[in-house]
């Protein structure tokens, strides 16, 4: 195999207002022909920088390179004028986003976004075109891809339109394919399918791939040789197999050893009910006509059971519209629901946001997103003690300074910290902090939605053990709400398996990860812990 | 990658409000803008100046000194009978207190000697006149008993900018009118503010029928001919500062809440206010602990804009005669005197420097404070 791409001594810095930081510190590594490379980092790490500037396409002059050649095909890109570069990009290399929505033109249907790049590097229009369209289309798998050339990007799902990206990048048959994070917006079982298919176009198309991720599980499946990044160096290089298999770096290790560990609580039912639903249900109206005349709900919730008790976790596991966020935020009464709602010992169902307001501190919630649930203008210490100026209005200054720094301390944080604001942290300290504004109120009941979601690989593993000792020490009631099969086996001692606001497995955890009973359950494990794409018409339908 | 708080040094003293690293942020950016920054203090000293205009421009001296009594004319209304007169008010320019004054003591005048009001009953030709430096030595001081060796023939008495059809001195009555210009923008620009921004947040917050109806209401309420439906009730209504303030306010606080109320919208459904709803924070403190600093950022990029706006709808009303009350110091009013006496080009010609200086500031102070609030606006 030849060499395709070689990065030499590659460095990138970005300058601000005067301070120059290194993004990226003098990487080197290559591409040969038909081969997968990964790029596997935590965020910030400068993996994706180090991708963007293969293609010189990072936010110049603000953006530079102190040094490095990438060369490709014999010709160093670093030193190539603008217009080489655009004949490069899109017909030699190509680029695949992780963000499908925003990467395509709302206003543009499909076949005249696929069909611009054929235009623009072969001069293919007409009718040569449509069908060079639609036979794309059908090679990333699009059914029935004749009634699917006139939609918009909003008419498709997240995994259609990260198949018409692949499209668009397979559309001048590139030499390499760069991709950066293509499957971390989207649901597992879609994940799996679009990974399956890019395994695929590059065996047919002979292509290389340069394969940005931060999930460990991916680039076992698809990379053939690994850089680890950190920091904006590369600190190991090597087959997949050998890295996995003996790591020689101490950052590798640490890597590989952060999956989410650890047992859930047993599941114990002589423990106090704390929070119970029968039959809920969350309907939005869908209104229609002149008169807004209710022709149909959007059946958000449908008719769910489900019993917490104190000191255990009940897990909620299902894809992005599944509804398990609206179920939640239905059980804190954040949205109104029908059905009955129990919470020690009160019947809170039509309770008004008012009555509701003296339980408030005995249910708490933490968020997925660290970075927008906590107020940016606001200090630490001024977001954890909100909560107790609301319901311990009594307490004197020094009293909630005491509480506000007990909880910090609690969750690991050092307390002289509280005076700073939320930008200064980092995604695991935010989210500690976050946990920290719900434990300072001794809640009995904990809502915690995606908590780990938007957490590095590390982050994660240590936010669970962190949540697990609270959950010992204060015997609190967890619902939690995750799409991350892995965590959701580490921390739930019972489950439920939602689909389309309805349930479709409920019971405990240790039997359903063991014998899954229905096919979407059986599906969603495939994907989740291999990465693979069984049962397609229990996901599809 | 240890993730806990070692990697965080030791404890800072706390830092809130105006010295958050934000606004230390937004302020350099702020200089970073040279010519908004120097418009900000260049209008600052103005106003200040212009604040202390009784001080500058007067009819009565700042301090006095008469048969060994110290007197502070500027801030005491005195009778004229301590002076040996009649008149419930002293005229202190007229000759006969200027002699009496002189003779027991001393005074100490303005630079200016003029009030807006005061009309100058020296002057060498009918009114309006030119200022004195377009006239020769002998000219500008002719209508005095003494010519030009007369006490009353001082730069002070002089009109510098000449004199408006009624004899007033043009410099005076530019001085105030910049003050009342710009405190009648201020008040208005406030008070549509907290009207609007109040408007505004509602409607975003509540959402729903509160927001359909609001708006709607709003739609109507902003298509009216504003210009005519204030020229017809300041035909009624009798004019005044703060009549004027309270009509020009019907309409002016509609600017606000389109800007607040898409700022509320779009954060009422942040996670951190869900957060706070979660916490049971009642819905004021969450309108104004958590969202209000959102919107307080598109809100104070506008206020230049709105000051500027409010200055221009006062002095086109005074030019069209709608405005404050006859006699007040308004540039608006000498723009209407300088269409009417083309021969006195110093009219027009002040009155439109002052007016264009004023809103150049403005709009370069608004354009510096835009980029300082922008957050993805770099400087190099």
């Amino acid at each position: 195999m030849t060499t395709l791409l070689s990065v030499r001594n590659l460095s990138v810095a970005f300058h601000q207002g005067g301070n120059t930081s290194t993004a990226v510190d003098d990487i080197s590594f290559d591409i040969k022909r038909g081969e997968v490379v990964a790029l596997v980092g935590e965020s910030g790490s400068g993996k994706s920088v180090s991708a963007n500037s293969i293609l010189k396409l990072l936010p110049y002059p603000a953006a530079s390179h102190p040094g490095g050649e990438i060369v490709f095909n014999g010709k160093d890109l670093m030193k190539a004028s603008d217009a080489e570069l655009r004949h490069v990009r899109g017909n030699d290399i190509t680029m695949i986003f992780q963000e499908p929505m925003t990467s395509l033109n709302p206003l543009h249907s499909i076949e005249r976004q696929i069909a611009e790049i054929l235009d623009l590097h072969q001069g293919i229009t007409g009718a040569a075109a449509r069908t060079r369209v639609l036979e794309l289309l059908n090679q990333v798998g699009i059914r029935e891809p004749e009634k699917r050339l006139a939609a918009y990007p909003h008419e498709l799902s997240g995994g259609q339109r990260q198949r018409v990206m692949i499209a668009m990048a397979l559309a001048n048959r590139p030499e390499l394919l760069i991709a950066d994070e293509p499957t971390t917006a989207l649901d597992v079982t879609v994940q799996a399918q679009i990974l399956e298919l890019l395994k695929q176009l590059k065996d047919d198309h002979g292509m290389s791939m340069l394969f940005i991720t931060h999930d460990l599980g991916i680039v076992r499946k698809i990379a053939d040789r690994v850089c680890v990044m950190t920091k904006g160096k590369i600190v190991e290089t090597g087959p997949t197999a050998e890295i996995f298999a003996n790591p020689q770096h101490a950052y590798t290790r640490h890597l590989l050893a952060s999956e989410p560990k650890g047992v859930p609580p047993v599941s114990d039912t002589s423990k106090p009910v704390v929070i119970e639903a029968q039959d809920m249900k969350v309907w939005f109206p869908i209104k229609a006509g002149f008169l807004r005349k209710v022709v149909d709900h959007v059946k958000a919730v449908d008719g769910i059971d489900l019993t917490l008790r104190a000191g255990q976790t009940l897990g909620v596991v299902g894809e992005s519209g599944s509804g398990k966020t609206t179920l939640g935020l239905a059980l804190t009464r954040l949205i109104s629901s029908k059905g009955r709602v129990s919470f020690i010992g009160n019947e809170i169902a039509g309770y008004s946001f008012k009555q509701m307001r003296p339980l408030r501190n005995r249910m708490q919630i933490v968020f997925q997103d660290p970075f927008g649930s906590l107020s940016p203008r606001m200090v630490v210490s001024d977001i954890i003690a909100e909560g107790l100026k609301v319901h311990e209005p009594t307490l004197s200054e020094k009293e909630r300074d005491a509480r506000v720094a007990g909880a910090l301390e609690e969750v690991g944080l050092d307390a002289a910290t509280r005076w700073r604001y939320p930008h200064e942290f980092s995604g695991g300290q935010r989210q500690r902090i976050a946990i920290a504004r719900a434990m300072v109120l001794k809640p009995q009941f904990v809502m915690l939605d995606e908590p780990t979601s938007a957490l590095d690989m590390s982050v994660q593993a240590q936010v669970v053990d962190l949540l697990r000792d609270l959950q010992a020490k204060h015997s609190l009631a967890y619902l939690f709400i995750s799409h991350d099969l892995k965590v959701v086996r580490a921390l739930a001692n019972d489950m439920i398996v939602m689909r389309l606001g309805k349930v479709v497995e409920q019971g405990s955890s240790e039997r359903i990860f063991t014998a899954p009973q229905e096919d979407y359950t059986k599906a969603l494990m495939a994907a989740a812990f291999n990465m693979e794409a069984v049962n397609v018409p229990a996901i599809n339908q | 990658m240890v993730d806990v708080a070692s990697t965080i040094p030791a404890p800072i003293p706390p830092k809130k409000g105006l010295q958050s690293p934000v606004n230390t942020r937004r302020w350099q950016n702020f200089k970073a803008n040279r010519r908004g920054y120097w418009s900000l203090w260049i209008f600052l000293a103005l106003f200040g100046l212009s604040l202390c205009a009784e001080f500058i421009a007067n009819d009565r001296p700042i301090l006095a000194s008469y048969k060994g009594e110290i007197l502070v004319p500027v801030l005491v209304n005195y009778p004229e009978e301590k002076f040996g007169g009649f008149l419930a008010e002293t005229d202190y320019r007229s000759d006969y207190i200027r002699d009496e004054i002189n003779a027991n003591g001393w005074m100490i005048w303005p630079p200016i000697r003029y009030s807006y009001q005061t009309a100058n009953s020296n002057i060498p030709h009918s009114a309006p006149t030119a200022p004195f430096w377009l006239m020769d030595e002998k000219e500008r001081c002719s209508p005095y008993p003494q010519g030009k060796d007369d006490p009353g023939c001082t730069l002070g008495n002089l009109n510098w900018l000449g004199t408006d059809d009624q004899a007033r001195d043009v410099t005076a009555r530019m001085i105030y009118g910049f003050r009342i210009s710009v405190l009648f923008g201020l008040a208005l620009t406030i008070a549509s503010a907290i009207v609007g921004v109040t408007a505004g947040a509602v409607q975003g917050y509540f959402g729903g029928w509160t927001d359909l109806l609001l708006q709607r209401f709003i739609e109507i309420w902003s298509s009216m001919p504003v210009l005519y439906i204030l020229l017809i009730i300041a035909a009624i209504l009798p004019p005044g500062f703060f009549v004027l303030l309270g009509i020009m306010l019907l309409f002016s606080w509609v600017g606000f809440v389109g800007i607040v109320r898409a700022e509320f919208l779009r954060a009422r459904n942040f996670e951190y206010v869900r957060a706070a709803r979660a916490l049971g924070v009642n819905n004021g403190t969450i309108m104004f602990r958590h969202l209000l600093p959102n919107a307080m950022v598109a809100t104070l990029t506008f206020l230049p804009f709105i000051l500027s706006g409010s200055i221009t709808t006062l002095t086109s009303l005074d030019f069209l005669g709608f405005g404050m009350p006859p006699g007040s110091p308004s540039l608006g009013e000498l723009i209407s005197q300088g269409k009417s006496n083309l021969q006195a080009p110093w009219l027009g010609l002040t009155a439109f420097v002052v007016l264009s200086v004023m809103l150049s500031l403005l709009i370069f102070v608004g354009e510096a404070v835009r980029d300082a609030f922008d957050p993805r606006k770099t400087f190099r």
